[in-house]
């Protein structure tokens, strides 16, 4: 007989992977349930490494999980809670059929409420595992503190969402984290880098709740995702708050110094008051024991000697990136919006305030003398102060991001903004880095103190003739760049692809291969010409054949590596291909602005 | 009724209640037994028989009044209709309206027994009553006697009655009598009333003024003037139980106050001791979702102008589905934060995020870190591995057709050609000229030159027939001594020709043109291909069956069929160089028999679905096989019977793959118009790898018919490859 044959799929992948359904039956547990379990647990399907091996044979598409993630689910207490809940929405149901009032009334004060603590301590064991995780909390939050209250938005949640966000806004202020700010057509993109940890969010425009766009929203999901976030950075901002020594519930230090009878009775309630004044974020924060500045420094002077020149040279530059705004008195006026400004003055240390009326949380008048910068965004201010630049929003966005204080005179009202530029992008070797980044690049350097951009324009003029002699070799190239184009439009055809490229190679060398050529004249009337010289470029004959040779080199790729050849020669292409796009359009766009100017100088004349 | 005259009294509540409770005798001169045996005294219980007996006091109070009041006497039985706006009033406007109510008096509903309302006086009930139209009767009374018809007059009398009686327009028949009535003027207002659509009482008026009952001001009277209860100012017994048992149960701890809810969540440190934790086999295979890509320059509410999507781009935008478009929005630039809006997918995106999170199944990928040059391999520059053929430099026109098979003389100093305008022509390999054309009467699909040197022999395939030549080129000794080769022939006596196979020596003329011999075979014959001595060379017949393949022997100018079943559809067939081995090579398959055991020594698995040529290499040790599926596999014969390697340098069907004599090249021509010149190198010393290398592409034949280059041939002592294509030439590379 020998051994039993062992059976197929009962060990391996086929156990290892439960399906969504199969786990479902396990856990006992309704759909909707099963998808907030995963929700607030964190467990999410997984790819089998073989599918068919995890489906028992068959190739039907299917969402499978890790057994033990059901497993572990399984043993998860809130799974109870979701069944009192269950029951007591019966109960509920029945006392309100049989019209039994009070019976609603205790059953509705016993509901039952489970606690998300313990989820939260699981899946984020340490606290840097919890702000890897945040930027997806943070957007989240931060749009729910813009929701209105409806139907299927918990009022609860909003208020609570509201208060989580500016706590954290607050935190961020005082610990100046904040590191790159990017005012996109989404939203404002806020960069803050806390324990080493990059963290990203965006907050959306205001009033940008939109019923008819969020009709294939399910607000259930989000409210879930919500309910969770909430929990956890309510976690977050009690460990950041107590690792800067500040109270939490926050305070602020502010009550002390307001010196209008408004601001001490506003027209509402006390908590209410706090909450607005906190959310002006124009207060710092108290700290539970008065801080010792120099200690800090202390601390700093003892990494000195064990770090090398170098880090200590970003430390310093680090620190005075922080201090980017001290001494900047900074009026708001009310057309512009007002948290993410006073949000990005403050974190480099400058003073915000705007309006009395606008909001609460004000410290100075308009009519301040020490006012440094104005910001506004009219093309023209009703009475001016001297003593103060006004400029528009992005003035301090970009400085932001250059990490200087750039020059005010692009920015004043009326003028037309230089491009605001993604932070965030990183240039590698063969990207198209736009003219502003560089002439940045160039004044962060300190190489270049003028506008580059502006002195490039003016220079021009001489440059303009040479152009046009030089226009005809330019539209040869571009012949070729066409070419290399049509390449990319027909990916998948290998064939196609190939054979033109060898078009494009006997076109490109059209001197080489009228030498190679034999004259295609009938043999009839044969006769010896006279034959002419092609004076051969070295050099262009050197690339032709290093070109050859790496096609031949391309011939002898395996296969088993050929299609990854081939994806990624066509990235690289296609990335070429969008770079040179980039700069083509720029030039162009240079080159009418440049006739334009021209025309308007002629008109002048 | 009784109440509103208690108002109109308008006494004092607690003037009430004394006399409520001191005046218990005149409320029991009725049939109340409560009073009499309690104890007046007691208020409570006073008050209690009050209550109780409220409505027959009420009833004696009413006496009362009317004993006062002689006018409304006779209507004093009838009920009064409990009108909600004259039942209690308050302040002056009540009593005016009282006053006027009771000038006049309403109608007394409850006169007569209404709630039996049929007539009586006929007992047969609800019932049509045609049933009696054939009697005389027209029912029974209540005594049981039958009610006759009253006498009825025809329809004269009928008409001198409508004619004389002024009533008769208001004279109705009772159907249950059957007797006449007479209409009074009251019934015949109620009707006219009703048919005009108004009430039926004349009297009554809808719209009477609206008494409000209460008014904002503050009144002095109660609403209602009724008693307190006692139970009002009593305590309670049964409550009083109740809450000793409630004071008990607190004091003994059984209830509890209930805890204020507090939803608020509580916030604390719960990374306490995080720098303890020691990351388990969970936390190690937890796949963090990726997170979401940075924005671009391309994103910003004020892009740099390169950006900004020209009109074309914004309209393809617009007309590819959402899932094609490479960026989710449009790019645009707006000249002031102000006037940027909010973004309406904001929403939509979240949600699709937390979709991804939740929803999306993750994998753990190795991304191989490589640029498109890493992969690349490292080969020897082809300068190192010269020489091979580079440029075109002879170009062999005159051919009006395909040019389908080319072959080269032993020496190297000819070329000869076969093609499907039915010519064989020879040329002169240094100069390119044509010296000679040879009509041969079909498309010539295959041509070889016989490799021994000593003779001038071309052997070319036309249809079923082998025809050999003596192209009289070259020296004129070797070409005169082949003639004598072949006229030294002498028949055998015994003929033992079991093959359908025919010998026939050209004469006359046509031996003038060179033709010398004719081996007519039953099928087309696809292939010929000389033995290494030049005396022996097969035929290919793919379509012969058992006879696929046949050698012929020139000399004694006798055939043999070697294969006695064919084993498959023979493609190509070759001899070994120099080992008595026959490769023939089906579709898939090259097997290698040795002719002289007479047995199959190696059975080659070409990896291809259909093999097209094939070449050996000059030392015999190598093989290769090209293929219709566009590849070449090289086999070392000594290593494996499958391909060392596999070479797919084409993108179409090769056509013929050949190997040179002398230098470490093989060529493959393809239909796609290119021949491929490949290093292969062998070393002697077996663990170093070959060195197989393309060293150059050779372009020039043009695609015609689908077709490109035909054949590849290359020059015997030169590293010089001839090629000829669908294009009508041939060309030989240098």
């Amino acid at each position: 007989m020998g051994r039993l044959m062992k059976k197929k799929y009962e060990s391996g992948a086929a156990t290892a992977y439960i399906t969504r359904n199969r786990a479902i039956n396990y856990l006992q547990i309704s759909l909707p349930d099963f998808r907030r379990l995963c929700i607030l647990k964190g467990v999410y399907p997984r790819e089998p490494k073989n599918k068919k091996k995890a489906n028992k044979g068959s190739t039907a598409p299917r969402t499978f999980y890790l057994m033990k993630d059901i497993q572990y689910l399984s043993h998860e207490p809130i799974i109870n809670k979701f069944r009192e809940f269950k029951v007591f929405v019966k109960k509920l149901k029945k006392a309100f059929a049989k019209a039994e009032h009070g019976r609603v009334e205790t059953l509705q004060e016993n509901k039952p409420v489970y606690k998300l603590d313990h989820i939260i301590k699981e899946r984020y064991p340490t606290f840097v595992d919890a702000l890897r995780d945040l930027d997806d909390c943070l957007c989240l939050v931060f749009l729910f503190a813009t929701f209105p209250q409806t139907k299927n938005i918990p009022g609860d949640f909003v208020r609570r969402c509201r208060h989580l966000s500016v706590e954290f806004m607050n935190f961020i202020v005082a610990a100046k984290a904040l590191k790159k700010v990017f005012l996109s057509i989404k939203g404002i993109y806020y960069q803050v880098e806390m324990q080493g940890q990059v963290v990203t969010w965006l907050v959306p425009y205001s009033f940008g709740f939109n019923a008819k766009a969020c009709a294939d929203v399910d607000f259930r999901v989000m409210a879930h995702f919500v309910e969770f976030y909430i929990t956890m950075l309510g976690f977050v901002n009690f460990k950041l708050y107590t690792s800067l020594g500040l109270h939490y519930p926050p305070k602020l230090t502010f009550e002390a110094k307001l010196k209008d009878d408004d601001e001490k009775n506003p027209y509402c309630l006390e908590s209410e008051a706090t909450g607005e004044r906190l959310a002006a974020l124009s207060a710092s924060l108290a700290s539970v024991v008065t801080q010792n500045t120099e200690e800090d420094e202390v601390e700093l002077d003892e990494f000195e000697d064990s770090r090398t020149l170098e880090a200590k040279q970003e430390e310093e530059k680090q620190k005075a990136f922080q201090k980017l705004f001290n001494g900047l008195k900074v009026f708001v006026s009310r057309e512009v919006p007002r948290e993410p400004i006073v949000f990005t003055v403050r974190s480099f240390g400058g003073e915000a305030s705007w309006d009395r009326s606008v909001a609460m949380g004000a410290t100075f008048d308009e009519s301040d003398e020490t006012i440094t910068h104005q910001i506004m965004d009219r093309p023209k201010a009703d009475r001016q102060y001297l003593s103060r630049y006004y400029i528009q929003p992005q003035w301090l966005f970009d400085c932001v991001n250059a990490k200087m204080l750039l020059p005010v005179e692009d920015y004043f009202p009326g003028v037309v903004l230089p491009p605001h530029l993604s932070p965030f992008v990183e240039y590698k070797e063969g990207d198209y880095v736009p003219p502003e980044k560089e002439a940045l690049s160039r004044r962060q350097q300190g190489l270049d103190t003028g506008d580059a951009v502006s002195e490039e324009a003016d220079v021009s003029e001489e440059e303009e003739e040479e152009e046009e002699e030089g226009k005809e070799e330019e539209e040869i190239d571009d012949e070729d760049d066409e070419e290399e184009e049509d390449e990319e439009d027909d990916d998948d055809d290998d064939d196609d692809e190939k054979e033109e490229e060898v078009q494009k190679v006997e076109r490109k060398m059209p001197v080489k291969r009228k030498q190679d050529d034999v004259p295609e004249t009938p043999p009839s009337n044969m006769k010896v010409k006279e034959g002419k010289l092609d004076y051969e470029d070295a050099s262009s004959k050197a690339n032709r054949e290093e070109w050859e040779a790496r096609k031949l080199a391309i011939l002898m790729i395996p296969k088993k590596r050929k299609r990854l050849f081939e994806k990624l020669s066509k990235r690289e292409r296609r990335k070429k291909h969008e770079a040179k796009k980039l700069t083509t359009k720029r030039e162009e766009f240079e080159k009418s602005q440049k006739d334009m100017k021209k025309k308007q100088r002629l008109s002048n004349k | 009724m009784a109440s509103k005259r208690k108002v109109g009294e308008a006494k004092l509540e607690k003037e009430e209640l004394d006399l409520f409770v001191d005046a218990p005798p005149d409320d029991d001169d009725d049939d109340d037994g409560d009073d009499e045996d309690g104890d007046t005294s007691d208020s409570e219980e006073s008050v209690y028989s009050g209550l109780e007996e409220e409505p027959s006091s009420e009833e004696e109070e009413e006496e009362d009044d009317n004993s006062s009041d002689s006018e409304d006497h006779g209507t004093e039985d009838t009920p009064n209709i409990p009108g909600p706006a004259t039942d209690v009033t308050t302040g002056s406007a009540g009593t005016s309206s009282t006053e006027r109510l009771d000038n006049r008096p309403p109608p007394d509903e409850y006169e007569f027994d209404s709630s039996d309302e049929e007539d009586i006086r006929n007992t047969v009930g609800n019932i049509p009553m045609e049933w009696y139209n054939d009697y005389p009767h027209i029912g029974y009374n209540l005594d049981g006697k039958k009610i006759m018809k009253p006498a009825k007059g025809d329809e004269l009398d009928e008409f001198l009655n409508k004619m004389d009686n002024p009533d008769y327009w208001r004279t109705v028949k009772d159907k249950t009598t059957g007797e006449d009535v007479k209409l009074t003027d009251e019934e015949l207002d109620i009707i006219q009333q009703i048919q005009s659509g108004k009430y039926p009482d004349k009297a009554y008026n809808p719209y009477e003024p609206y008494i409000d009952f209460f008014t904002h001001e503050k009144m002095i009277h109660p609403v209602t003037n009724r008693p307190r209860d006692k139970r009002s100012f009593i305590p309670s017994l049964v409550e009083k139980e109740k809450v000793s048992k409630l004071v008990h149960a607190i004091k003994m701890g059984w209830i509890k106050p209930r805890k204020a809810r507090d939803d608020e969540p509580k916030y604390y440190d719960i990374w306490e001791n995080d720098n303890q934790y020691t990351p388990d086999k969970r936390y190690q295979t937890h796949i963090p979702a990726p997170k979401l890509k940075l924005p671009g320059h391309e994103e910003s509410y004020n892009p740099p102008p390169e950006y900004l999507p020209s009109e074309e781009e914004i309209l393809a935008w617009n007309q590819a589905d959402p899932e094609d478009r490479r960026q989710a929005f449009l790019s645009k630039k707006y000249d002031a934060l102000r006037k940027v809006p909010a973004y309406a997918g904001f929403v939509k995106e979240r949600f699709e995020r937390c979709l991804d999170l939740y929803l999306c199944p993750r994998q753990r990928k190795m991304r191989a870190n490589v640029t498109a040059e890493d992969l690349i391999p490292k080969l020897p520059k082809p300068r190192d591995l010269q020489p091979f053929p580079t440029t075109l430099s002879v170009v062999y026109e005159g051919h009006t057709d395909i040019v389908r098979c080319i072959s080269v003389e032993p020496t190297g100093q000819w070329l000869v050609s076969g093609s499907d305008d039915e010519t064989l022509r020879f040329w002169e390999v240094a100069t390119g000229r044509c010296r000679k054309v040879l009509q041969l009467g079909g498309r010539v699909r295959s041509v070889a030159w016989c490799p021994n040197t000593a003779v001038c022999l071309v052997a070319a395939v036309v249809d079923n027939k082998v025809i050999i030549i003596n192209p009289s080129l070259g020296d004129k000794l070797v070409y005169h001594s082949t003639d004598n080769l072949l006229n030294t022939y002498e028949a055998p006596e015994s003929l033992e020709t079991k093959l359908p196979v025919e010998w026939v020596a050209a004469e006359g003329k046509e031996h003038d043109t060179g033709i010398r011999l004719r081996i007519a075979h039953p099928k087309t014959i696809r292939q010929v291909t000389w033995h290494g001595k030049g005396d022996y060379f097969a035929v290919v017949m793919p379509d012969g069956g058992s006879m696929s393949v046949l050698i012929h022997q020139l000399t004694k100018r006798r055939s043999q069929n070697p294969f006695r079943k064919s084993k498959g559809l023979v493609q190509c067939v070759l001899f070994h160089p120099v080992r008595p081995f026959l490769f023939v090579a089906t579709q898939r398959y090259v097997r290698v028999y040795n002719l002289l055991k007479q047995e199959l020594t190696k059975k080659l698995m070409a990896n291809c679905k259909w093999v097209s040529s094939m070449a050996v290499h000059p030392g015999g040790d190598n093989l290769i096989i090209g293929s219709y599926d566009s590849r070449l596999s090289w086999f070392d014969m000594d290593l494996s019977t499958k391909p060392y390697q596999t070479l797919r340098h084409h993108k179409r069907a090769l056509r013929q793959v050949c190997y040179h004599k002398k230098y470490p090249l093989f060529a493959s021509a393809s239909d796609d118009g290119t021949v491929v010149i490949c290093h292969g190198m062998v070393y002697s010393d077996l663990l170093q790898n070959p060195l197989i290398v393309p060293v150059k592409i050779l372009r020039g034949h043009k695609v015609t018919k689908n077709l490109g280059a035909l054949d590849c041939q290359f020059h015997p002592t030169q590293p010089w490859v001839f090629s000829c294509g669908a294009d009508t030439t041939v060309r030989l590379y240098t």
